[in-house]
């Protein structure tokens, strides 16, 4: 089978992503090393985790109605993703630009393994995936993320608390065993496809000055 | 690649019928379901709907409880999948996985249910038309097989099978050729006689090289109405009849 998170892309390009759960403030990280690059020159393109305009339709009813199984939802975000890679991903790799993704295939190895989808069979159906030049997943205990969302937001929305699942019918209860599931999830796969791994506790500068240093040492290696 | 891999079915055919293919859905474990799925497959315009109709009529009168089920007709997925289909923004991933995505919440929400209550499910297509457009469009073979490990296997596959031509005036009769019969999106040619001809012999391969994999029982689909219905109930009729599970409400003579 054609599995190409397998090995290296040949794009001129690079592919940085990052990854963690809610709360894990790596959007805000992503979004500065965006500044940086686009400020030391590089051309950057910023893709988001489920934003196309193709499954929109489809994950809103299913979101509204709650009528998303752990199969479907884990479809419709490969289709978002399939989509994506297409139109929002390869064309930059292509043109040679740097390309920023907020969440990648391994949030789905880890939300939907933890909503109950077979842990293989969903690395298969992301084996079209391009290989990253690196990913970089930024740890956090469940603790300080309810803090950190709690602070900002009234209310954890139903899927992303796992809410689905009726483990608790608790928003905030049922957030931490969710998320906690996918914590250990996001724990198997920094092995088995080499995340680089941030301490998501410290400092936003402190973060960002790490990020900016594993970047750094990927953009100076010329590529293989 | 992980440690808790299972055997490694794939999506192959020998696979018993009622069981998941391949890697299933792990929080829906199936058990012995008295129901029974019956799949009918064949490419557009070679009357699958005209078969199911009649074949329902039968069953019900002989007292099986019946539910159809057919491509793309899922509350979730219908509005999106016409919506990409009018705008010509399917990709052939995305085309794939949008299908899948369909199959998936009918599976769940019609297919599984019916076969816990005991009902006969007939299927207007299934996974394999899905695998066959998939095939003509360059989507790897062993990717689609394992992306449908979740489906489960049929205890009936009729494969209803007809040539090109005999197929190209039968659809011309009726309601014309339409853009995605004739896989225009596949840029092949403007002509879109020729192109429905090359689109669906490719289709045809497909579904060949399937027959074996999957147990397909392939019928002529240029034979009349009648005696293909016919034939349906005959071979239904014998598999029912050494059923035990499956049980049809005798009438008082």
């Amino acid at each position: 089978m054609l599995d190409t998170l397998a090995s290296p892309h040949a794009y001129p390009g690079r592919l940085f992503v990052v990854e963690g759960i809610d709360g894990s403030g790596k959007s805000t990280q992503l979004s500065l090393l965006a500044k940086w690059l686009a400020a030391s020159g590089y051309r950057v393109f910023v893709t988001e985790w489920n934003s196309s305009a193709l499954v929109k339709a489809a994950t809103k009813t299913g979101k509204k109605k709650a009528a998303l199984t752990p199969m479907t939802f884990s479809l419709l975000h490969a289709t978002d993703f399939a989509d994506r890679q297409l139109y929002n991903i390869i064309p930059p790799l292509k043109a040679g630009m740097i390309v920023l993704a907020d969440r990648y295939a391994y949030t789905a190895f880890a939300r939907d393994v933890a909503r109950g989808v077979d842990r293989q069979w969903v690395r298969d159906l992301y084996s079209f995936a391009v290989r990253p030049d690196m990913a970089v997943y930024f740890r956090v205990p469940i603790d300080v993320s309810v803090d950190r969302l709690l602070a900002r937001r009234v209310k954890l929305k139903f899927y992303e608390a796992g809410l689905d699942m009726g483990w608790s019918s608790n928003p905030t209860e049922s957030f931490r065993i969710f998320q906690g599931r996918v914590l250990d999830e996001y724990d198997r796969i920094v092995d088995e496809y080499e995340l680089q791994v941030l301490d998501a506790r410290g400092s936003i500068t402190e973060q960002q000055r790490a990020f900016r240093a594993l970047v750094s040492a990927n953009l100076e290696q010329t590529q293989g | 690649m992980t440690s808790h891999e299972t055997t490694d079915r794939g999506a192959h055919g020998g696979v018993t019928p009622g069981h998941y293919y391949g890697h299933g859905l792990p929080y829906l474990p199936l058990a012995d379901y008295p129901g029974r799925i019956i799949a009918i497959e064949g490419t557009d315009g070679v009357g699958r709907s005209t078969q199911i109709r009649l074949l329902r009529e039968w069953l019900e009168v002989r007292g099986y409880g019946v539910i159809e089920t057919g491509w793309t007709r899922s509350p979730l997925m219908q509005p999106t999948i016409d919506l990409a289909k009018s705008s010509n923004t399917l990709n052939k991933l995305t085309f794939v996985l949008l299908y899948a995505c369909d199959f998936a919440d009918r599976l769940e929400k019609e297919i599984i249910p019916a076969l816990r209550a005991g009902f006969i499910v007939l299927a207007d297509r299934y996974i394999y038309t899905a695998i066959a457009r998939a095939g003509v469009r360059g989507v790897d073979s062993q990717w689609i097989r394992r992306l449908y490990g979740f489906a489960i296997a049929p205890h009936l596959v009729f494969y209803l099978k007809i040539d090109p031509e005999a197929l190209a005036r039968r659809v011309l009769e009726s309601s014309g050729i339409s853009y995605w019969e004739a896989g225009m999106d596949m840029k092949a040619g403007g002509d879109i006689y020729d192109s429905f001809r090359t689109y669906q012999r490719q289709l045809l391969r497909e579904y060949a090289a399937m027959a074996d994999e999957f147990g397909f029982r392939v019928l002529d689909g240029r034979k009349s109405i009648k005696s293909i219905q016919d034939e349906l109930r005959r071979q239904i009729g014998e598999f029912l009849e050494e059923d035990h599970l499956i049980a049809p409400t005798r009438a008082t003579p």
